[in-house]
């Protein structure tokens, strides 16, 4: 187990490294200059203009940008964003908990919905339960998300009043958040409704951000189960007289997990995406909207930390779910 | 992030949730910070100087005009070079539970206010890393200031460089808010001069109390506001950025007040017994700017005949949707000395297809400019362009349409040599007709903002004669003038100003658009 872990960590490394160029390249090839972008429609004077390159560090030959870049990584310096005059590590730290706390919520959801509609529709194979299901699996997965999660606002906020409309938590609460979890915070907070607030308005976002996670994952469990259904040791437990339950349950789900897990592991980069339009929809306060509050005013700092940062929690993700499949199959460790 | 110890407040919040007294505002986007001197964009100052902050002297709310703000009164000296400004006296800066004042504001305030943007503005020019004062450089404040003097503890003595008469309505922007200095010297010596940028204390309306990122700006009543304090107690800006679900939770009741509707959803909106949209043209205008040093729009005929077959009607109707009026003047209506007996072109393409001939031009073939962004005085500029060269091709004009990312289109569509008509527009910044006549078509602009190339003797003359002139309605006069040569000669074709509509709770009294763009909540109240 440990050389696996090892043998794993070492492509971390060059992993990480690709990451940086890539962050670093991305927001520099898109075209748009920032001090521009900034000054619209009123324009900067030239020699104004050469102050705010030497200001911001732009005046200096690109592999010097990269390396300082590099450098302050090293030493835990993400840069500062040139819009706040804030550090990007600590606009990251408070924005990053939201993000998390969301897609956690819909993680949790998808795979508790996803996985047994996946089993069920493998056991039922063919049948009008396994269509069924399979054809809303495809409707929820070819969904626009931004449609979607309009949609259920419309329907569950506007016009029923069943939900809030958007936000973390009504707005008549108002304590700290040491720990920027929501949930989490309004329970220390000992306000009375404080947590039932800050429930309610996961509901919606929840459910949008984890729509199309619940499909990839109620079909790859289905095809995952089909599979291992068709294996000699299921025919033979099922020849021993174990119970159906047992079965597909212990037995054949067990080996289907390999799959289901590698999928909900890469969706973990997808939630981190559809957390873009989910939080800008549902106004919540996370990375998502930050970044792409960034990328259009081309500020560069914040893009390429945020991306570095949001590419460490996907490898990281990655690799946890490296050492799962370990723990699953045994034959991956050795391998 | 900052320890928020307000229980009071907090109680305060929960206590009266219900009641009338919170007002809570479905802002579009995250104000970049709350020193109002570093940046530009309107939800910034919303956030700070608007609602948070006074200046020297005020715009009457809802209108262009000034009237004083904290200086009750001034003196402007026969050359027009010295103004001097009488201070209020018992002014307070916002107590919080980040800073108590000791002192009231004086003259050490407003000296520090203005001087730290400028370069010689020492330790307080760059209390924040990488600052950079946009608008008071924009505004050409450092070739124009020539000092600010402090004559006594209520008096300040500005010193202008040249005469220029739009500077009182300068010093009412959002730029030359009023900061504390005392608050700027005990944070430098804390160590944490950034907070600056963080935790405002002005002297307006409303006292900052907590911004959590993204989500939520908390500002209270100041009860010590040297007006009459304001009616709202709790001022609670919700960060929506999306406008359907900004329209949502106004629907809901989860907040009061919304900017920047979707056209789409105006009609529904009227229709709701709930909310009452209210509507004004915006400070800006859209326009088409001919290269008029290039042939054959040199020719003032050849550009008269172009905009009589631009159905200007058709393309506020069809891109607008009900958010913007047509254009006559390059000022709009708003704007005071706007010139309301011009007769527009009118869409004629007979006359214009003739006039074209009798201009000797046939077979014109010509570029149009569109934005690749959505800007207020132009919601959709491709298609714009698109509606412009079918109307062009009616009189027999070939038109193709260019675009740039939108940097590098500023940026060309500034040069002299440019081939073909610019879409573009502009919204004002202090109210004065000056910052749309003199900057877009003034000489000095040929080759940067004037993007038509136009320098007319005649017309520079006369916004020249305004630009020194302190008789306001001997300006007016000049201005009004200036915009009868400009219908003559035209330079572009106007399209169109923007409509801003502004749906809001039918409980909010009291509440004004806001000519600037501002969203300013003084003056505001709440029914049952």
């Amino acid at each position: 187990m440990l050389s696996f872990f090892i043998r794993r960590l070492g492509t971390f490394v060059p992993t990480f490294i690709g990451v940086t160029v890539v962050a670093f390249a991305f927001i520099r090839l898109l075209p748009g200059d920032p001090i521009l972008l900034l000054a619209g429609e009123r324009g900067v004077s030239a020699e104004r203009y050469e102050m705010l390159q030497e200001q911001l560090g732009f005046n200096q030959p690109i592999w010097k940008q990269y390396i300082d870049y590099v450098a302050g990584i090293f030493q835990g310096d993400l840069g500062t964003s040139f819009v706040t005059k804030r550090p990007v590590l600590d606009e990251f730290m408070a924005l990053f908990p939201a993000t998390v706390e969301l897609s956690l919520c819909a993680i949790i959801l998808a795979t508790i919905i996803g996985i047994p509609a996946g089993v069920i529709a493998a056991v039922n194979r063919g049948k009008f339960f396994d269509q069924a299901l399979m054809s809303t699996a495809l409707v929820g997965y070819s969904m626009p998300i931004f449609w979607w999660a309009l949609l259920l606002i419309i329907v569950f906020s506007g016009n029923l009043g069943w939900t809030p409309v958007s936000g973390r938590i009504g707005l008549m609460y108002f304590f700290d958040t040491p720990t920027g979890f929501m949930l989490i915070d309004s329970l220390l907070s000992g306000q009375p409704g404080a947590f039932r607030s800050a429930a309610a308005h996961l509901i919606l976002p929840t459910v949008a951000l984890a729509t199309i996670p619940l499909a990839v994952i109620a079909r790859q469990t289905r095809s995952a189960m089909l599979e291992v259904l068709g294996e000699d040791y299921v025919r033979t437990a099922r020849a021993k007289g174990m119970s159906p339950l047992r079965v597909n349950g212990i037995h054949a789900l067990r080996n289907a997990m390999i799959p289901v897990i590698t999928v909900i592991g890469l969706s973990v980069g997808t939630l981190l995406a559809g957390a873009i339009l989910t939080e800008t929809i549902f106004s919540w306060p996370g990375i998502g909207k930050w970044m792409v509050d960034s990328i259009f005013r081309r500020d560069y700092q914040v893009v390429q930390g945020g991306l570095l940062l949001i590419a460490l929690v996907v490898m990281i993700v990655n690799l946890i779910v490296d050492l799962l499949y370990g723990l699953f199959n045994p034959k991956i460790r050795k391998g | 992030m900052r320890k928020l110890v307000a229980i009071s407040v907090a109680a305060m919040l929960m206590g009266s949730a219900a009641s009338a007294a919170n007002l809570v505002y479905c802002s579009e986007g995250s104000p970049e910070g709350f020193d109002p001197a570093l940046y530009t964009s309107g939800t910034t100052f919303d956030a700070s100087s608007r609602n948070v902050y006074d200046r020297l002297v005020h715009f009457v709310h809802g209108e262009t005009e000034i009237e004083p703000g904290l200086a009750e009164s001034w003196d402007v000296s026969e050359d027009g070079l010295e103004y001097t400004f009488k201070l209020r006296e018992g002014v307070k800066f916002h107590t919080t539970d980040y800073f108590t004042p000791t002192r009231d504001m004086n003259a050490d305030d407003v000296i520090f206010s203005l001087t730290r943007q400028g370069e010689d503005g020492g330790e307080y020019h760059n209390m924040t890393d990488g600052a950079s004062y946009e608008y008071f450089n924009s505004m050409s404040m450092p070739d124009l200031i020539e000092s600010v003097e402090k004559v006594d503890d209520l008096t300040v003595k500005i010193t202008l460089t040249r005469p220029e008469s739009p500077m009182l309505a300068n010093l009412a922007m959002s730029f030359a808010s009023i900061g504390s200095k005392e608050y700027a010297d005990n944070l430098i010596e804390a160590g944490t001069p950034e907070l600056f940028n963080q935790q405002p204390i002005g002297t307006g309306p409303f006292k900052f109390v907590a911004y959590q990122k993204d989500a939520v700006i908390r500002y209270a009543r100041n009860d010590e506001y040297w007006r009459e304090p304001a009616a709202i107690e709790n001022l609670v800006f919700a960060i929506t950025p999306d406008a359907s679900v900004r329209y949502q939770k106004l629907r809901a009741g989860e907040c009061h007040v919304m900017p920047y509707p979707n056209p789409a959803d105006l009609e529904a909106m009227k229709s709701d017994e709930n909310i009452n949209v209210v509507s004004q043209e915006g400070l800006n205008v859209g326009y088409l700017a001919y290269n008029t040093q290039m042939e054959p729009f040199d020719d003032p005929a050849v550009r008269k005949a172009l905009n009589m077959a631009i159905d200007k009607q058709a393309i506020v109707d069809g891109i607008f949707q009900g958010a913007g009026s047509v254009a006559k003047n390059p000022i709009p209506p708003t704007m005071w000395s706007y010139n309301d007996a011009i007769e527009d072109d009118p869409y004629d393409p007979e006359a214009a297809r003739a006039a074209l001939e009798e201009a000797g031009v046939t077979d014109l073939s010509m570029s149009i400019w569109a934005m690749p962004v959505q800007r207020p005085y132009n919601p959709n500029a491709r298609r714009m362009a698109e509606m412009i060269q079918a109307d062009l091709s009616e009189i027999g004009v070939d038109a193709d349409i260019v675009s740039y990312e939108w940097g590098e289109y500023l940026e060309r569509s500034k040069s002299e040599d440019r081939d073909g008509a610019v879409l573009l527009g502009w919204t004002g910044d202090n109210g004065d007709p000056d910052n749309f006549l003199a900057v877009l078509l003034g000489c000095d602009g040929v080759g940067n903002a004037n993007r038509a190339q136009w320098c007319n003797e005649d017309f520079e003359n006369l916004i020249q004669q305004a630009k020194v002139e302190s008789d306001q309605a001997e300006r007016t006069r000049l201005y009004e003038e200036a915009q009868v040569v400009f219908k003559e000669q035209a330079p572009w074709a106007t399209i169109a100003h923007s409509v801003v509509n502004e749906p809001i709770s039918t409980k909010v009294q009291g509440y004004k658009i806001d000519p600037f763009g501002g969203h300013v909540f003084y003056g505001v109240s709440l029914t049952e």
